[in-house]
């Protein structure tokens, strides 16, 4: 009894004190922790995050410190690794993976003094932002390319997981595909999983053999476009980084993620003083979202298109114009029309066209 | 001339050592590793079994440590049973898996009672009943059709990840979470959440029941008869079978014991410290355990200490990686190095080392 009580005690009393930490002003050094999915050599979405937080380094030299955990698994490991960022004096911690959504909220309530930002979710509090980058604009470009290069008009898709984000990218690529070119067709796997080169390539190859001769990833790895390589006369689009390695064929552009200057303003608010719980959705128009270089096989004619799709989206068009069907046939948008952002946060439908159905 | 003898017996002593003896060693190749990586050993090693115990806020991770370790010993004492006999239950990941959904679908189904005196004890049952049903798959395929339960346990393990996302997506996902997968969060349901017990300890209802499990599995091996069977079973099925063992009989009752304690830990970690059944809730617990198991040299004390030192050094490797900047990979590696040096110094306790010409026989 008397062990547990010191244990509890002294946790209560050490809990007050991470809790009333001085205030900024006074430290030489903001703190800034990183959470990452993955780990930061996949050569895509956790590399992409991890090269946001080099330039953070970057800009602000010896104003900042870093750290950062990777492969971090979500659920009740995620709560733990934020919370030892936070005791460990962290001022600003980015979690950076719609799983760390839960466990960024509970430990943001235990530590009123650290902010946190959390990447692609929906659940905020006074010391918790959101941002996220708007993929399914990239998406817009990548399947005018798709619908216009793929002679078997079948274009493959490998999905993470069947939620509004992803389901917005495939419904973009395949509007922008059929535009291109009326007779495509789309094969969708659905991975489970956010990085897991093995599986990633299993899919793509299952794709390649239905017959599909484009391939798209809303996944993390590189795998994909080496099983596209091997396969030859494939061609795929490289994910949240630009997966040069792979250029000037398959990869024949790419949908690059570009965190830097979204984690260089935070990072300067918490130095202000002026951070504040918010709430960002940015695009090409915000430089979040880059098109990659056009590469290889590509003609001009239709490079010159996609230039033209990203350039006409990023001074405001939207990705999503109507007239589009849902998969029923019943109508989404009139003609003209554009959807709100609250309609694309929860997408949980097809546009007319897809075949096959969302997992449920 | 260096050379190895054989040991008529197992020594006792040694096998007592070599555990301690293996931590010392990777404590050394593991230093020497960080050091080729740039950082201070003395600091990494530190930080990785040092501070998570004794040093700044070791009130936090004190507690953590009981919440890794919780689940952990629970799976093991349920597979070290059938190990000794000889059983090879390697799904125990699949069947902690069936125990959260079956008992956060519980949880979920009667949302919004208030009633924890039922709900949370349905729950409990619930998770039982879904592991040891998940396991009587392996355990009555093998009495039957003596198919391999290694592989099947295995497999199965596949099949219940896909059930827990079709889960997640579908008939358990939260309707207010606005089409995100993933199911209402059991902690924050007050009559289905797992809390901790005493506050900031970690000590939450998994964490007595694998202490439970500990005390129960020790009196069951020393001091039952089902307990010299599954020992006998395991030096020989042979003399088994004369002293009257059935071994079918032993096969479902160490599958399901496993099984249900593997789904117990699963319904206590989705009601507790992770709170959901989302698509990746389950982080290789199950497969930690048979690491745990045979750490603990199949003896729940041993078990107990072993799945504490593992949960250190998750723990620890965690704070290692946050705060000295190591790789995800070297933690990896150094856990590696632990089980590796295991079994290699697992030598002395069965050999004895030579130095000099060896004797005429």
């Amino acid at each position: 009894m008397k062990r547990r009580t010191l244990l509890s005690g002294g946790g209560a009393a050490a809990a007050t004190m991470a809790l009333s930490r001085p205030g900024l002003a006074q430290q030489d050094k903001v703190k800034v922790g990183f959470i990452y999915v993955g780990p930061i050599g996949d050569g895509g979405y956790t590399y992409e995050h991890n090269q946001g937080r080099l330039a953070v380094i970057e800009h602000f030299g010896d104003k900042v410190e870093t750290v950062y955990q990777e492969s971090v698994p979500e659920g009740a490991d995620a709560e733990r690794a934020i919370t030892q960022m936070a005791l460990g004096g962290a001022d600003i911690i980015f979690t950076t993976s719609f799983g760390f959504m839960d466990p960024t909220i509970n430990v943001a309530k235990k530590f009123p003094n650290v902010k946190f930002e959390h990447c692609t979710g929906y659940k905020r509090a006074d010391n918790v932002a959101t941002y996220a980058a708007r993929f399914y604009e990239g998406r817009a470009p990548c399947g005018h390319i798709a619908g216009k290069m793929t002679k078997s008009n079948k274009i493959g898709y490998i999905g993470a997981f069947p939620i509004p984000e992803v389901i917005r990218g495939i419904n973009s690529a395949f509007v922008h595909a059929q535009r291109a070119n009326p007779d495509v067709e789309f094969n969708i796997i659905w991975a489970y999983t956010w990085f897991d080169p093995a599986k990633e390539a299993d899919a793509a190859q299952a794709l390649i053999e239905q017959g599909c001769d484009v391939i798209f990833q809303h996944t993390d790895s590189t795998a994909p476009h080496a099983a596209a390589a091997k396969a030859g006369d494939v061609i795929a689009f490289g994910q949240a980084s630009d997966m040069a390695e792979y250029k000037p064929s398959p990869r024949v552009t790419s949908i690059i993620d570009v965190w830097s200057p979204y984690y260089i303003e935070r990072v300067q608010a918490v130095m202000d003083g002026t951070w504040t719980s918010t709430d960002t959705w940015g695009g090409y128009g915000a430089g979040m979202v880059e098109l990659g270089e056009i590469t290889g096989p590509v003609p001009d004619d239709v490079k010159a298109e996609a230039l033209a799709i990203r350039d006409r989206i990023a001074e405001g068009e939207h990705a999503f114009v109507g007239p589009i069907n849902k998969q029923d046939g019943s109508p989404w948008l009139a003609e003209g029309e554009t959807p709100e952002d609250g309609d694309l946060l929860t997408m949980d439908f097809y546009v007319e066209g897809i075949k096959g159905d969302i997992p449920s | 001339m260096i050379r190895l003898e054989k040991r008529p017996q197992p020594s006792r002593g040694w096998s007592y050592v070599t555990p301690v003896l293996a931590v010392l060693v990777t404590m050394v190749a593991g230093g020497a590793l960080f050091a080729v990586l740039g950082k201070d050993p003395v600091l990494a090693i530190r930080t990785i079994f040092y501070d998570p115990l004794f040093g700044e806020f070791a009130w936090y991770f004190r507690g953590q440590l009981l919440v890794k370790a919780g689940p952990l010993i629970l799976i093991a004492i349920g597979l070290s049973l059938g190990f000794r006999a000889g059983i090879w239950n390697i799904g125990a990941e699949g069947q902690y898996i069936i125990g959260a959904i079956c008992g956060a679908a519980v949880g979920l189904a009667l949302y919004p009672m208030e009633a924890r005196w039922l709900v949370f004890p349905l729950m409990i049952l619930a998770g039982v009943l879904g592991g040891l049903g998940w396991a009587m798959i392996p355990a009555i395929l093998k009495t039957r059709f003596n198919t391999n339960e290694i592989l099947v346990s295995l497999l199965l393990v596949y099949v219940a990840e896909q059930i827990l996302a079709s889960m997640a997506l579908g008939l358990l996902r939260n309707p207010e979470g606005s089409g995100f997968p993933g199911s209402r969060n059991l902690s924050q349901y007050e009559a289905a959440a797992n809390h901790e017990l005493i506050a900031g300890t970690g000590m939450h209802w998994g964490v007595v029941a694998a202490f439970i499990a500990v005390i129960f599995a020790y009196v069951l091996l020393n001091r039952h008869m089902l307990g010299f069977q599954i020992r006998l079973t395991g030096q020989s099925p042979r003399a088994a079978r004369f002293a009257g063992v059935r071994p079918n009989r032993l096969v479902l009752f160490c599958l399901g014991t496993a099984g249900a304690l593997a789904g117990l830990a699963g319904m206590f970690e989705v009601s507790g410290p992770s709170g959901q059944i989302t698509i990746d809730f389950n982080s290789g617990y199950g497969f930690t355990a048979i690491i745990v198991a045979f750490l603990g040299r199949l003896h729940p004390v041993g078990i107990l200490l072993a799945g504490l030192l593992l949960a250190l050094t998750y723990i620890g490797g965690e704070a290692a990686q946050s705060n000295l900047g190591l790789p995800a990979a070297a933690i990896q590696a150094f856990q590696g190095m632990l089980l590796f040096f295991l079994l290699a110094v697992d030598m002395l306790t069965n050999y004895r080392i030579r130095i000099g010409k060896s004797e005429v026989a």
